[in-house]
């Protein structure tokens, strides 16, 4: 491995509230792992090294939702570091998981799970970085694929846009050539709505897509809540179905769908 | 840094970690006054929106806690939903869910022992760093981690955050010839498993012991891992003994049913992750835990890395207390995982059906998996509708973080009596024995930032 030249771009990954999946992608990556460390100077990884170098940087990757007000003031701060900065997976991007408690008391989910929930510095909502700061790309996933992160580190660092389609997860089954499990078997599936990325892995494993690259470029809820009812889906159902991973970008799609 | 006697170390983002933390320890006149572990990760409140949630949705839901780990999670999960509808998965099934928690071993120890750890015994910053100065050493770590990947990608669909796994089994079950290439690629990586071993067995480690109750499961016949009843190990102290003791102390077992009784959370001040004791008194879990309950258990050839390890002889009852060591027990247990899923590879034959059916009722459930870094135990209360009313979810990282403070008073003690240690030592040292227990510290709600106050 080369060492990186002075001219070499930074790298920064930064963490706010997730489960380090998404950055733990790129350690991942271990075909193209050490080539891509000789051709960046990784500047900011805690997962993966102890040396941190100062700002400003060429491209951050921010992982996780903001959730407490210092996370809302960390992301103020690492925009003002950064040249470019891509949010990487459904935390940073739509909320994550744990947008759940938009929908929520909080304060009864900190009673919940803390015996002093005095101690608890939280703030009522889960909100992605785009709340916060200006965005320069969203890469979306619960967690990320590795083929979209590469392409996106490679198009921001040689300047140009990344290739990632935003179509939907149907288009991925077309081309595997998996068999559509809801025409098929009557499965309730979210890939018509669903942002394409995985490969479309849940049908090819005989299940429905869960929705957890979050919504394609075009929903149709209206026409898809339908067929989950046919299917088998009672309301609840397709509300825990649309409230799960990306529970605040979908529910954005399904307050548009029912006006 | 003051110089009036009073010391404060204080770390501001431990680094190599999964998770944030910080960790502050405080010198009064020479004495550790107290030392922090200080998880400062944002609560993600995953025990609270489960309720209300389906009894079928805890495996995917909970893997969410970590991108590490989140077979163990989906397999705990599963566990304590089947328990609560009485259904017990055996035979085949049971062999597939164990080969892909072998799969999660194999890449999340690879991952910690090459990536997280190794770096802190050969003076680097981190992998990218080691690689510099011993390239093949660590293309050997990213080939043997792949291989873990290869296990989780072809039998959960993807290595984070599968999507095979459901209750009573799998969405889908693989064909005979489906994971032969993986025998191929599994015998290949038993000589990348073994000199892994050899490699971390020639690194230097400080002496070192812990003086804590050691838990795991254990289960007749095999090396736990997706199964058993917790055993709890006594602490050397109780029985008159030194904390690095190699002698094999008495073990209780107590049903997965009775786990927060034994096991009880509680909060502190400093942290976002919940505290627990067992029965009181301090405990451990994890690889150095595991190790010692049910090394006798390991397979031949674990047994004989072991000994070549310098770990002693298992099978004699041998165990390891100290947490530096820890790396070696993870490679051996890394080595073991690699030869089980092989094992079980080789013997496969597909089930007649992907899963068993799982009806709800309402009840309890219980269940109890080996994440790497530890016992992970989840319960569920279930309606009669299969709606979750309650969830509990009792992660390694938060029943280790009193173990692991002990561990930073005792070699900051040490240390300074032997009148070394600037903060930058200290500082560095306190980060390594926080890394020997591999915290994952989403799980237990991420890593390290240090403060050293000394007056």
């Amino acid at each position: 491995m080369d060492t990186p030249t002075l001219a070499a771009p930074t790298l920064a990954i930064w963490k706010l509230a997730s489960c380090d999946g998404c950055q733990l992608t790129l350690l991942d990556c271990e075909d193209e792992l050490l080539t891509l460390a000789g051709q960046v100077e990784i500047a900011h990884f805690l997962e993966a090294s102890s040396a941190v170098r100062p700002g400003p940087y060429d491209l951050s990757l921010v992982e996780g939702s903001v959730t407490t007000a210092a996370d809302a003031e960390r992301v103020r701060a690492i925009r003002a570091e950064s040249r470019r900065l891509v949010t990487i997976g459904a935390c940073a991007t739509a909320g994550g998981i744990q947008a759940l408690r938009n929908f929520a008391d909080v304060e009864e989910f900190r009673r919940t799970v803390y015996a002093r929930p005095d101690y608890i510095d939280t703030l009522s909502t889960s909100t992605p970085v785009s709340a916060h700061v200006d965005v320069d790309f969203e890469l979306r996933g619960c967690p990320i694929d590795r083929g979209q992160l590469l392409e996106v580190i490679t198009a921001f660092l040689t300047g140009r846009k990344p290739d990632i389609p935003n179509h939907s997860v149907c288009f991925a089954c077309k081309r595997r050539g998996t068999v559509c499990v809801t025409v098929a078997h009557g499965t309730p599936c979210l890939g018509p709505v669903t942002h394409a990325g995985c490969g479309a892995i849940c049908p090819a494993y005989g299940r429905g897509c869960y929705g957890c690259f979050g919504p394609s470029g075009s929903v149709n809820l209206t026409a898809l809540i339908p067929l989950l009812h046919r299917d088998g889906m009672d309301d609840r159902d397709v509300e825990r179905l649309l409230r799960t991973f990306n529970a605040a970008a979908f529910d954005r799609e399904a307050k548009e769908a029912t006006p | 840094m003051t110089h009036r006697g009073s010391r404060v170390l204080h770390v501001g983002s431990l680094s190599r970690v999964e998770g944030e933390g910080a960790l502050h320890v405080h010198m009064h006149e020479g004495r550790v006054t107290e030392t922090r572990l200080q998880i400062y990760e944002p609560p993600r409140f995953f025990e609270a929106f489960l309720r209300g949630r389906a009894y079928t949705e805890p495996p995917d839901i909970t893997a969410r806690v970590c991108g590490i780990c989140p077979v163990a999670y989906q397999m705990s999960a599963c566990r304590a939903v089947e328990n609560a509808c009485g259904v017990d998965v055996d035979g085949q099934l049971a062999e597939l869910r164990r080969l892909l928690y072998c799969g999660e071993w194999i890449e999340s120890q690879v991952l910690h022992i090459y990536l997280l750890h190794a770096p802190d015994f050969l003076g680097c910053d981190g992998a990218i760093d080691l690689a510099r100065a011993h390239r093949g050493h660590v293309e050997r770590g990213l080939r043997l981690k792949q291989t873990g990947n290869a296990i989780l990608e072809l039998l959960g669909g993807r290595a984070i955050h599968p999507v095979n796994v459901r209750l009573g089994g799998f969405h889908r079950v693989p064909a005979r010839a489906e994971l032969r290439p993986l025998g191929e690629r599994l015998r290949r990586a038993m000589d990348d498993a073994w000199a892994t071993v050899r490699w971390v067995a020639g690194f230097d480690f400080p002496d070192a012991g812990c003086d804590n109750v050691l838990l795991a499961l254990t289960e007749p016949g095999r090396y736990a891992i997706d199964a058993g009843v917790p055993a709890a190990m006594a602490a050397p102290s109780t029985h008159g003994l030194p904390a690095d003791t190699t002698r094999r102390l008495p073990i209780r077992t107590f049903p997965v049913s009775a786990f927060t009784k034994e096991v009880v959370e509680h909060q502190v001040p400093h942290s976002t992750a919940l505290q627990a004791t067992l029965r009181g008194e301090r405990h451990l879990t994890g690889s150095l835990a595991r190790y010692a309950i049910n090394g006798k258990l390991l397979s031949p050839t674990a047994v004989e890395a072991a000994k070549e390890a310098g770990l002693g002889d298992p099978l004699a009852g041998t165990v390891c207390r100290n947490p530096f060591r820890s790396i070696l027990v993870r490679a051996v247990e890394a080595l073991y995982a690699v030869e089980e899923a092989l094992r079980i590879v080789e013997a496969y034959e597909p089930p007649p059906r992907p899963h068993m059916e799982v009806t709800p009722r309402a009840g309890t459930g219980h269940g109890a998996t080996e994440a790497p870094r530890g016992l992970l135990y989840h319960r569920y209360v279930l309606d009669a509708e299969g709606t979750v009313t309650d969830a509990v979810l009792v992660p390694p990282t938060a029943q280790n973080q009193a173990a692991i403070e002990e561990d930073l008073r005792r070699l900051v003690q040490d240390e300074s009596d032997r009148g070394g240690g600037t903060d930058a030592e200290l500082t560095a040292l306190c980060e390594r024995a926080i890394r020997n227990h591999d915290p994952c510290i989403s799980c237990s709600t991420h890593f390290l930032d240090l403060t050293l106050h000394r007056s």
